[in-house]
């Protein structure tokens, strides 16, 4: 790696000019700047064509609640790669996957009332509580069957990702057999009443609730990924696999608790995206774009990452709405993604290139 | 009964064949130093015993019992354990998780452990919440051969523990394995630096093109000039 | 031996002696051809015959759609089986060379029509005309993608195509004035059309009278012909590529070669070339497919019948092999249309499960290719025939 630097006359390196310039623009504190003005250009944008700065703060505190649901997708998505060095295009339809058995509970389960102030009822939760460790069990299932063997012949990156893509349709056929094709809701014909938070702002008390919960199960993985030795070595495996290897680490448990919290986090995101929105076979396929764009954006391998990149793309996606055609939101994750992967690549906390 | 035996073993990669027939032997609580020119299979010996690689022919035994091809998990259970050339912590871990790792395949706490480590390595101590990416050469070093050691190993197999190291540094790193031999654990060394290994060891194995081609106690090969002139470089 | 059966036969003939004369060893290009005519005409007359009309009619269909899905199995092995680029965003070319040869070729709305339905222009060309500019417009459109994306690895740029994709397949479902969005953009012309009715005026009598016993149900007889032409001159174009200097770049660039003339410059650029050479390829296959259906919209070009079914194409006929995608493109079109019909005879078992169940046949179906895909990744990832170890035809070997 050649030194960019010119000495000069009185002996102290510098960079040359444009190297310079090149340094500052693909720096961090940069990139936050440009995201920053690009929020900012949004809101001016959108008082132009006269929205109101009440609907904004909404479409704002919107954007926190959907980036707490894309979280629970995107870290999935960054601890596979960390530790399985692969692209998982199956990510979404998981989700979906996950939502639909989700919804399968729900019908089989006794009908009860709503629990107020909320629109779902106790068969919600005893569905979520089922959901993320069987799905979980099923995505290491699923790595066993398709992954694993991929692992064991040192295939080539790519058709982990291509493996991942049949997956993929494979989940959502199924989910079209047994559904079929028409969206739906876990609580068809249920009221679902906004309430005002502050300052004009309206939520509903089931979206605070898909917050509140998004947000324990992050804090949960970070409590396992930094306290518990599983999480170390998860974290290990991710850094170094082959030292892990040397050390004694079973790899086979890390990748399965890679999978149990991956998939189980997807199944959550899944739930809780179609507990807020509606289920469609296509939901977790039209989420990939802004899964892995959150994923790139806060640095590919890094769970803290996918994290603050989640709630960035969910606001900017959100807030992009208030002036362009609202369909185009997620092309929007899309262009900031490209943003990213032009100016800086590695993320935003990548180490230099 | 010797702890470590390396009988004729005959291994490579893929199709090439790097080791023809390589035989040693380290007892317990020995410090033995393998040294030769570039290519001689010096690493590939070490990756072999550790189970990244499997014997086409001949055995490995550690206590009697034959360990060849067996996977590195096992390993680190019966008592060995090794330090790569490369990347050889993990980067984005502090010190102390990278000795805990060291440790993760013992239950319980790893505190008596890594106190031992600290006390080794005191510069460690001051570190340990540090990233081990960031630490220098040096003490990167100390972070690698900390965790080798976090089990009691009765064996410890270094790769080139002086690679890229200052010579200020490489002195300190070899009293460090004098400190770790004299602590009961017996020291297989891969080096380049001939002379200072030579000088450590207690025995020393002279390899070229994948074969023994001397071996004796490390002062006499030191001493000896056909040696030098031979295998060491003058 | 009527009439009309000579006519169809004729045309028939058309891709079945091309296919032969590709797979006939005669070193006499003028026998081969012969031959390949003689056995083409033959094996069509001799079908025509014994086939039911109704059957015919399918297998004529069947030939036609495997054709143009070949054309996008072509377009695919140039960047991924030459050069290793990984676009799962096909159908983003795929959608915008029908979109573009249909503006190209139909005439702006007029009138009453003019209300219902709106595009960005309509500029009446004929049918090449249009097939052209897809490929053209696909190409650019490859382009520009491209100069930002192609340098990233592997995943990012699938990523990367995937959202060009989206992002096409949204605009075309949005915006109005471009191409009707979300409405169809209907009244696509078909090519010879008037051979199938009441024959063509600037074409000389004796072949109107000629082809004058089809009827205007017919004409995939006709565009069958087209399609394997196109399907040919293509493949031809790609096998000389290929054993060009240009082609063995291709391959070096998708091996790494560290060789001396490769620096990093190079590879971009070659990278880039591959990547728009088969999008262009990509586009004319959606300009034939928009002469095909007629009607096109946004819904058409979604990820499993734009991208997804002809990746699984070209694993299953071999990557890196012309040949290979063609036949892939025409086994698994012959699983995706095999599988309709087992579903249907399975009808009865199907609503006896549920009575849900035979409706959503498309989605069963779509589960076999799925697990197809994955058996291939699994246990056959080179495909049918493997990559051709071509020598090049050129002598300079640096």
């Amino acid at each position: 790696m050649h030194d960019k630097r010119v000495l000069q006359d009185d002996g102290t390196l510098h960079l040359r000019p444009g190297e310079r310039a090149r340094a500052i623009l693909t720096s961090r504190a940069f990139m936050f700047v440009v995201l920053a003005l690009l929020v900012l250009g949004f809101i001016i944008a959108a008082q132009a064509k006269g929205v109101s700065a009440n609907s904004l703060l909404s479409l704002f505190v919107r954007g926190t609640l959907l980036g707490g649901t894309l979280a629970l997708g995107a870290i999935g998505v960054t601890l596979v790669f960390a530790v399985l060095k692969m692209a998982n295009f199956a990510h979404g339809d998981t989700m979906t996957f996950g939502a639909y058995i989700g919804l399968l509970i729900i019908m089989l389960l006794p009908k009860g009332p709503p629990l107020a102030p909320f629109s779902f009822g106790y068969e919600f939760l005893v569905a979520l509580l089922i959901v993320v460790p069987l799905i979980g069990l099923f995505t290491f299932g699923l790595d066993q069957a398709l992954f694993r063997p991929l692992r064991n012949r040192r295939a080539q990156p790519i058709m982990f990702a291509m493996a991942s893509l049949g997956l993929a349709f494979g989940l959502r056929s199924l989910v079209y057999i047994f559904w079929g094709a028409d969206f739906t809701f876990y609580y068809v014909g249920r009221a679902r009443p906004a309430v005002e938070l502050f300052a004009g702002v309206r939520v509903r008390p089931d979206q605070l609730f898909i917050l509140g919960l998004a947000i324990v199960l992050i804090v949960g993985v970070y409590l396992l990924l930094e306290r518990t030795k599983i999480g170390k070595a998860m974290r290990a495996t991710a850094d170094n696999p082959d030292l892990a290897r040397v050390s004694g680490i079973d790899t086979n448990r890390v990748i399965l608790w890679t999978w149990l919290i991956g998939g189980g986090l997807a199944a959550a995101g899944g739930m809780l995206y179609a507990l807020d929105v509606q289920l469609r076979p296509e939901m977790g396929w039209w989420l990939l774009l802004p899964l892995f764009a959150s994923v790139i954006l806060g640095t590919l391998g890094n769970a803290y990452g996918a994290l603050a990149g989640a709630f960035i793309i969910g606001i900017v996606w959100q807030v992009s709405s208030a002036f362009i055609n609202p369909t185009y939101g997620h092309g929007i994750a899309f262009l900031v993604m490209v943003l990213v992967l032009l100016v800086r690549p590695q993320g935003l906390f990548g180490g230099r290139k | 009964m010797p702890l470590l035996t390396v009988e004729s073993v005959v291994s490579g990669y893929g199709e090439m064949q790097v080791l023809n027939g390589v035989s040693l032997t380290v007892g317990q609580n020995e410090i033995v130093s393998i040294v030769g020119p570039n290519g001689a299979g010096k690493s590939t010996v070490m990756k072999l015993v550790f189970g990244l690689l499997k014997p086409w022919e001949g055995a490995v035994t550690f206590n009697g019992q034959t360990i060849s091809g067996m996977a590195p998990e096992k390993l680190v259970k019966l008592g060995l354990s090794y330090v790569p050339q490369v990347d050889n912590v993990f980067p984005n871990l502090t010190v102390e998780e990278n000795l805990d790792m060291g440790g993760y395949t013992r239950s319980g706490s790893l505190d008596e452990q890594k106190e031992r480590v600290y006390e080794l390595f005191p510069r460690l101590a001051e570190r340990r919440r540090q990233r081990a990416g960031k630490m220098s050469g040096g003490e990167r070093q100390m972070v690698a051969m900390g965790r080798a050691l976090m089990l009691d190993p009765k064996l410890l197999m270094l790769d080139e523990p002086s690679a890229g190291l200052a010579p200020l540094l490489v002195d300190m790193i070899f009293e460090k394995v004098a400190d770790i031999n004299k602590a009961g654990v017996a020291v297989l060394m891969v080096e380049q630096n001939a002379k200072k290994s030579l000088a450590l060891a207690d025995r020393g194995y002279v390899l070229a093109t994948g074969q023994n081609k001397v071996d004796g106690p490390g002062q006499k090969l030191l001493a000896d000039p056909e040696v030098a002139r031979l295998y060491l470089g003058g | 031996m009527t009439p009309l059966v000579i006519a169809k036969s004729a045309l028939l003939a058309v891709p079945l002696w091309l296919v032969t004369s590709t797979l006939l060893p005669i070193k006499a290009s003028w026998l081969k051809h012969l031959l390949s005519i003689v056995i083409g005409f033959g094996v069509a007359v001799a079908a025509t015959l014994v086939v039911p009309t109704g059957g015919m009619s399918y297998i004529t269909t069947f030939i036609l759609m495997a054709g143009i899905y070949a054309v996008l199995s072509l377009g695919l092995n140039v960047q991924w089986g030459y050069t290793g680029l990984f676009n799962i965003g096909i159908a983003a070319f795929f959608a915008i060379g029908a979109f573009t040869s249909a503006l190209v070729t139909t005439n702006m709305p007029t009138g009453a029509n003019a209300s219902f339905t709106k595009q960005l222009m309509g500029l009446g060309m004929p049918f090449w005309v249009g097939l052209v500019a897809a490929g053209i417009v696909a190409g650019i459109l490859a382009w520009l993608i491209g100069k930002p994306t192609l340098r990233l690895r592997d995943d990012y740029l699938a990523i990367a195509t995937i959202g060009i994709a989206e992002m096409v397949r949204l605009v075309f479902q949005n915006e109005r004035w471009l191409a009707n969005g979300p409405q169809p953009l209907r009244g696509i012309p078909q090519p010879l059309q008037c051979l199938a009715g009441n024959g063509c005026d600037w074409l000389p009598g004796f072949v109107n009278d000629f082809f004058a016993p089809l009827t205007p149900r017919d004409y995939p007889y006709i565009y069958v012909a087209i399609v394997a032409l196109v399907l040919f001159l293509l493949y031809r174009v790609l096998e000389r590529a290929i054993r060009s200097p240009w082609g063995r770049a291709l391959r070096a660039v998708r091996e790494e070669e560290a060789s001396a003339a490769m620096n990093g410059k190079d590879v971009a650029a070659f990278r880039m070339q591959s990547f728009v050479v088969g999008a262009v390829i990509m586009g004319i296959g959606g300009g034939l497919y928009a002469h095909y259906v007629v009607s096109i919209d946004y819904g058409h070009f979604d990820p499993l019948y734009g991208t997804f079914l002809i990746w699984v194409m070209l694993m299953l006929g071999g990557s890196g092999n012309n040949r290979g995608a063609i036949l892939g493109a025409f086994v698994v079109w012959g699983i995706w249309s095999g599988t309709s019909f087992a579903v249907d005879a399975l009808r009865p078992t199907l609503a006896a499960i549920s009575p849900d169940l035979p409706s959503r046949g498309p989605y069963i179906r779509l589960l076999f290719i799925s697990i197809l895909l994955l058996f291939i990744v699994l246990y056959r990832p080179k495909g049918l025939l493997p990559e051709e170890k071509v020598v090049s035809l050129d002598r300079d070997l640096a």
